[in-house]
């Protein structure tokens, strides 16, 4: 490797054009690590930063755009309804990579309609979760994704049953689900960049411990829950496109998943052999290893025939505010014939 | 036919819903247009699929009045649910053109109406053979029926069916069949109808044609570039989306790729609606949706969040009758200033108000180059009569103008100037400078959000920093004064003033007409858009008395008057309000004028 080589990406741009401003969340904040791993993925994939745009709602997760990749277009909107704006940019502008930060309350409390919806028109974006099953800013209220059981740090029980964000979204049809931890940048890291490649939703739930409000015994989105519950279903590694496949595996130990852009995610099978082409079984799978108070992650599911919300309704490759009176207006016959005088 | 009213008359068709009489109410209406008399058809009806009662009311008036009639001269009565109140409905001297079988006793007896009793549903099962058609082709008896009764000719009558029916040659014959029933029955047992009469005319429908205010409103944002827009079906809103999406489907398909230069979603519900249209409107696409006040109250989270954050963005309101779920198949004027400040804090909105359904192509088009002027939502609001009603109209005028884009800074101007800031007043005028998403320059990107900002779009929790975000952001709004439709005004010198807006115009006009034949002459300005031009007040200090018309409860313009006028300019004002969800008639206007009018004289205030 040359020096060059070490300090620019793939598009000749140097690692801290993807840096943002300090972070305002608590040291050892879960999503400042996930920060940190969206700026390594987007370097690493190359993103050009002036086509990205970066989506959120409200809460500790959405302040987060404000601390990656300055130089791009940032929309921190309401509670919950990010994903409408999101698919109003994209639908606007389809050059645009539409990259969406939220909450597991801004997903599963507030947001859930939008998230549903979101999923079910396959809007191309990478929508990830930064979930601690807790609401930090109003300081340590229990949102919609705490586990039955889990207690809060100043007392309180969860009664309701969890929202699990990515069974749900295999439910509904979503193209690509995966599960992370914010302490596990080798895992997380090629499945934001397979998410970035991904054409249509793709759902990272990514755990992320609230070293304030939800990192005590008794919680099961802390360090030390996820550390020891933590079940990996396969090891990832991202090919970018035209790259060559070098790693020699043993047939049989790994899933190649080919992406919409020609890269490739390599999921090398783990503990068990699971098949995340499989939505019935993923969700069998998200069910049980939930009942067994497990936190699985890796690729649960991905499928890539299905057409994005985009194709779907025919749009233009060119953003439509390039279009002009010329392409948009009526001539003067045809506007005689609907608005009289024809 | 002595004493007959000649082109001016109203003929109230009540059915029940679902029983398809909107094509023949349609055809009646079009064959007295196609005499050359300008007809107002209003059609009052329920908030049901089928079995409830609807009303529609055909006026003909010669001097071209588009508002509603208190007066009915002829009842069509094919509901035996509403016969009772429908007789007692009908103007002394009046006519009934009714189902025989209904009984004409009591109540439904009376001494200074003309009754023409008819067969139709005998008529129907004698004539009509397709049961599956009898339903539908029983309301073009009645068609036959007042066209023999009003001697339409069968040619003018076979015209209008032609229209109405135009790719369906069979249907077309099947419902002139059902005419000719009427017509021969009328002919062979009807006495000849006394009040009214249809005559043709030359000269006052030239060129004019009809149009829903909902489907101008698709012309506009059509011709104005509107791009995206996303909706929740609602009434009365629905047919202006469906318009829209008619229209793009039939202009903006490419013929060989089949791709679309236009994007429409039918959103989960009103929240996603409007974020969907301000992502949009970000993103650079000119946006727009179209809801009701319940789908409004939906949206002001997103509002307001627009309009600090300075994103364009249209929002048609067609106005119904609230509060709450309220009476949606009726009108109102209900959202003023519900829409003006919708949104938490201080916010304040430009509001196009539109009064004919020209004004809403026109205003179509305005909204969308004022949004992106200003950088934030624009409301046109309109409401059930005016967006679902069809109107005669003269034809619209061919845009001129070019898109106006706003202040959009690109990779060139970037590249002469990469120090620039999102929200800095550079112009004085209040309103900032943007950029789009996708602008390929280092300096281009910044942060929208919807907490405390500074100039640079940083967040920001400065006293000093917020004041001069909020002061400059009251600036715009006043640079919006100037760039808003002005007001429309008739000012001759009299002595007393009408301010209205929106549909409420039509009433106003005759109105005017009705007061100055009693010895009343007075002066009009009509609202065009808020905020308030200067010229709303000017008006207002030249004149003694201002009559403020609208249709609400609580006189909501008039309320917005007082939060902006002197003391000594509110003194002037007084309040004429209609509410019952019937659009309002010239009688409200005339009745408590007067009324007012004495009141002032006893007080020794007045001068006539």
């Amino acid at each position: 490797m040359t020096a060059s080589a070490q300090t620019l990406n793939i598009i000749g741009l140097a690692r801290d054009v993807y840096k943002g401003s300090p972070t305002t969340l608590c040291a050892g904040c879960g999503h400042n690590s996930i920060t940190n791993h969206l700026i390594k993925a987007l370097y690493e994939y190359g993103v050009p930063p002036h086509r990205l745009a970066k989506m959120s709602g409200i809460g500790c997760s959405s302040k987060t755009p404000a601390y990656f990749v300055d130089r791009a277009h940032g929309f921190n909107g309401l509670h919950g309804r990010m994903p409408s704006a999101a698919t109003g940019a994209k639908l606007a502008n389809r050059e645009l990579m539409v990259l969406g930060i939220s909450g597991d309350g801004d997903t599963a409390s507030i947001g859930l309609g939008q998230y549903c919806h979101m999923i079910r028109r396959n809007v191309d974006i990478t929508y990830i979760v930064e979930n601690n099953g807790v609401y930090g800013l109003t300081k340590g209220q229990f949102s919609a994704t705490a586990d039955v059981g889990s207690t809060l740090k100043h007392g309180g029980t969860n009664a309701y049953t969890t929202i699990d964000v990515c069974g749900l979204a295999i439910e509904l049809g979503a193209t690509f689900v995966a599960r992370s931890f914010s302490g596990d940048g080798k895992q997380l890291v090629p499945l934001l960049e397979a998410a970035f490649a991904h054409r249509g939703t793709a759902i990272l739930d990514v755990i992320s411990p609230c070293v304030t409000f939800n990192d005590h015994e008794g919680s099961t989105k802390s360090y030390a829950y996820v550390k020891e519950h933590d079940v990996l279903l396969n090891a990832p590694d991202f090919i970018h496109a035209g790259e060559e496949i070098v790693v020699d595996y043993e047939p049989g130990t790994v899933q190649d998943v080919a992406l919409d852009d020609g890269s490739h995610l390599l999921l090398r099978k783990l503990d068990r052999d699971y098949d995340a082409t499989d939505r019935l079984g993923a969700l069998r799978t998200i069910h049980e290893s939930r009942t067994r108070g497990e936190v699985v992650t890796g690729l649960l599911f991905v499928s890539g025939d299905e057409p994005d919300l985009c194709e779907r309704e025919h749009m233009p490759a060119r953003p439509l505010h390039e279009f002009g009176e010329v392409e948009l207006r009526l001539d003067r016959a045809t506007f005689a014939k609907i608005a009289g005088g024809a | 036919m002595g004493n007959a009213a000649v082109n001016d008359f109203t003929i109230r068709v009540a059915t029940v819903n679902g029983s398809g009489s909107q094509s023949s109410n349609l055809v009646l209406t079009n064959a007295i247009f196609r005499l050359g008399v300008p007809v107002a058809p209003k059609n009052v009806f329920p908030s049901n699929i089928e079995g409830l009662p609807t009303w529609y009311d055909i006026r003909a008036t010669s001097r071209g009045y588009r508002c509603r009639a208190r007066t009915i001269d002829v009842l069509v009565a094919l509901n035996a649910a509403t016969w009772v109140q429908d007789v007692a409905s009908v103007s002394s001297g009046g006519s009934i053109v009714h189902e025989s079988a209904y009984p004409v006793s009591d109540l439904t007896q009376r001494d200074d109406i003309t009754y023409y009793p008819v067969p139709f549903n005998d008529l129907a099962k004698t004539h009509v053979k397709d049961g599956a058609m009898r339903k539908y082709l029983m309301n073009m008896i009645y068609v036959g029926v007042l066209a023999e009764l009003l001697h339409i000719p069968e040619a003018t009558i076979e015209a209008a069916i032609g229209a109405q029916f135009k790719s369906k040659p069979k249907a077309a014959a099947a419902n002139l069949e059902a005419v000719r029933v009427g017509s021969t029955y009328a002919r062979e047992h009807l006495p000849a109808l006394e009040n009214i009469a249809v005559e043709p005319m030359t000269g006052a429908t030239d060129e004019l044609f009809f149009i829903d205010g909902n489907r101008a409103a698709a012309i506009g944002s059509l011709m104005g570039g509107c791009t995206v827009s996303v909706w929740y079906p609602i009434t009365p809103a629905s047919s202006l989306c469906e318009s829209f999406i008619s229209l793009c489907e039939k202009y903006r398909v490419d013929p060989i790729s089949g791709e679309r230069k236009y994007a429409i979603v039918q959103a989960e519900d009103e929240l996603a609606a409007i974020g969907m249209i301000i992502g949009a409107g970000w993103a650079g696409a000119r946006s727009m949706t179209a809801t009701s006040g319940p789908g409004i109250s939906l949206m002001a989270e997103y509002v307001g969040y627009a309009s600090f954050a300075e994103i364009p963005a249209v929002i048609f309101d067609v106005q119904r009758v609230g509060p709450s779920t309220g009476l949606p198949t009726r009108t109102m004027q209900g959202d003023v200033s519900f829409v003006y400040t919708l949104g938490h804090g201080d916010t304040k909105h430009p509001v196009l108000l539109p009064g004919t359904v020209e004004e809403l192509y026109e205003d179509g088009m305005a909204a969308l180059d004022l949004a992106e002027r200003l950088q934030c939502p624009v409301f046109v609001l309109s409401d059930l009569d005016l967006g679902m009603n069809s109107w005669l109209t003269k034809p619209f005028s061919y845009p001129e103008k070019p898109f106006d884009r706003g202040k959009i800074l690109g990779v060139e101007e970037l590249t002469a100037q990469a120090d620039w800031g999102r929200y800095r007043d550079v112009d004085g005028d209040g309103i900032p400078y943007r950029t789009l998403p996708g602008t390929e320059h280092p300096a281009a990107g910044y942060f929208t959000r919807g907490t405390g900002h500074d100039e640079e779009a940083k967040y920001s929790e400065n006293p000093d920093v917020w004041l001069r975000n909020l002061n400059r952001l009251a600036r715009k709004h006043d640079t919006a004064r100037t760039l808003v439709p002005q007001p429309q005004c008739d000012d001759a010198g009299h002595a007393v003033g009408i301010v209205a807006y929106g549909s409420t115009h039509h009433a106003v006009v005759e109105a005017r007409d009705l007061l100055r034949l009693a010895g009343l002459e007075t002066d009009y300005l009509r609202v065009r858009a808020l905020p308030l031009a200067a010229e709303v007040a000017e008006f207002i200090d030249r004149h003694e008395t201002v009559y403020v018309v609208e249709q609400n409860r609580d006189g909501q313009l008039f309320g917005i008057l007082r939060n902006e006028l002197l003391p000594e300019q509110i003194a002037r004002l007084r309040s004429v309000r209609h509410y019952n969800g019937v659009p309002i008639d010239a009688s409200a206007i005339v009745e408590p004028l007067w009324e007012s009018r004495n009141q002032l004289a006893h007080a020794g205030g007045a001068r006539s």
